[in-house]
């Protein structure tokens, strides 16, 4: 289990506990957490699960692999700390990580 | 007004087999989709991606099983209204009159959703104030252009939509392409040549810039492209241009009287009928206890729609369940010899 918080656009902090191996993508769906739409549901097919990595832990969590950034063109407002959510996998070293949503998907 | 048995609403894998099993059973039917294409969003978001979850299909990518698909129907006579969207759905006595965008209306007895996550449209800019010029200088795709000749044109992204249009435009227009990071997604022939056109001084890059705003009253007048590091640069020009992808949509099913609950819409699993009788859903798009996301899953579920279908189609006949194995009235339909 790790710590997950999420922000929303209107700073509304949402903290939840999520199962390690599944995506910060799942714990926000599976918590009805607003602004994450996961319209491929986990594909990386979409960029609807865009989120913006608090500064200190972007680095921390493992890098994107291929694809992820050609989707994040795709984002609404994409930024550097930009991540698709779907491709954070929730385990024991990412406890305590923040991520923002942005004020809508597309 | 085109009369048919079923109507289905979506060209996906879904709506493609649905199409098939409601041939297979005697009906008619026509497809509605809003891509120029067929596939769905196995064409449109992962034509090349392998899938590796289709029955005795070890391993195919979203096109191959389009054409699938496609081949498979090829027995039949299915009319396809692809660039459509469905806008409206009223009922008239026990039929259901479907609208589209582009004015064609249906008449029938049962209407399919077969919608996945809803309709392909372009993804938009952010700033507010661009809603302002679209369609009139601001665009998402290009249906003529010969208006570009001689003028200012700023293009963004980083896709193959981006790429080829700042290749093709800069022969006739003074072309600025921008993108939110160095490196470009399209084809590596297509990005040498903007590098080149960039270093011969017909393309103005820049990279690390986005939107953040666009200026004019009546016409646009000019655009403000905002850098990674806050550094704002203002760009005179006559026209924007903007490719990022297509974004899927619920569109107007949303207003349609159906149970729908965080974009998916409430099902029997019995005949996958919504709440409004004739109207079904299958595919990604419908919910019941259970769901699962998976092609098979819409497969199985257009299955028992088309059968539910035959209720309302031919309310003085008795559907009989048939083997295509050894029905003589199926292998009629596809063509087959029997034996």
């Amino acid at each position: 289990m790790a710590k997950i918080i999420y922000i929303t656009h209107d700073n509304q902090k949402h903290e939840v506990e999520v199962q390690n191996g599944l995506t910060v993508m799942e714990g926000a769906v599976q918590n009805d957490i607003p602004g994450i739409d996961a319209d491929c549901g986990g594909g990386m097919a979409c960029a609807t699960c865009h989120v913006y990595v608090k500064e200190d832990w972007f680095n921390k969590i493992p890098k994107k692999e291929d694809g992820e950034e050609d989707m994040l063109d795709m984002a609404f407002e994409p930024k550097t700390n930009s991540r698709l959510s779907c491709q954070i996998v929730v385990s024991d070293e990412i406890d305590g990580l923040e991520v923002n949503i942005p004020s809508k998907q597309a | 007004m085109i009369t048919t048995d079923a109507l289905i609403i979506g060209a996906g894998p879904t709506g493609l087999f649905t199409a098939h099993q409601l041939k297979l059973i005697g009906l008619n039917c026509e497809v509605v989709d809003n891509l120029d294409k067929i596939g769905g969003q196995c064409i449109e978001l992962y034509p090349d991606k392998p899938i590796y979850d289709i029955p005795a299909v070890p391993e195919c990518t979203g096109e191959e099983l389009t054409n699938n698909l496609i081949k498979q129907l090829k027995p039949f006579d299915i009319k396809f209204h692809l660039n459509e969207r469905v806008d409206e759905v009223k009922k008239e006595n026990d039929n259901w009159i479907v609208k589209t965008s582009n004015n064609k209306s249906f008449y029938t007895p049962n209407v399919i959703i077969a919608g996945g996550v809803g309709s392909f449209e372009p993804r938009k800019f952010s700033p507010k104030e661009c809603e302002k010029f679209e369609n009139k200088s601001l665009f998402y795709s290009v249906k003529n252009k010969n208006i570009f000749t001689g003028k200012t044109v700023s293009i963004f992204g980083g896709g193959d939509s981006a790429l080829d249009w700042a290749v093709e435009l800069s022969k006739e227009c003074n072309v600025n392409l921008i993108h939110r990071r160095d490196e470009f997604r399209g084809a590596q022939a297509t990005i040498d040549k903007v590098h080149q056109l960039a270093k011969d001084g017909k393309i103005n890059l820049f990279t690390k810039y986005q939107m953040a705003s666009v200026k004019g009253n009546q016409n646009l007048e000019a655009i403000d492209i905002k850098h990674d590091n806050n550094e704002v640069k203002h760009l005179n020009t006559d026209y924007v241009l903007g490719f990022f992808g297509l974004i899927m949509q619920l569109g107007p099913i949303a207003n349609w009287g159906l149970n729908i609950d965080k974009k998916t819409i409430e099902v029997d699993t019995e005949k996958f009928e919504t709440n409004q009788k004739g109207i079904y859903a299958v595919g990604d798009i419908c919910n019941y206890p259970g769901k699962l996301k998976l092609i098979l899953s819409g497969f199985h579920e257009g299955a028992l729609a088309a059968r539910a279908c035959f209720k309302l189609a031919r309310p003085n006949e008795k559907y009989r369940f048939e083997f295509t194995t050894s029905s003589k009235t199926i292998k009629e339909r596809l063509g087959v010899k029997g034996d």
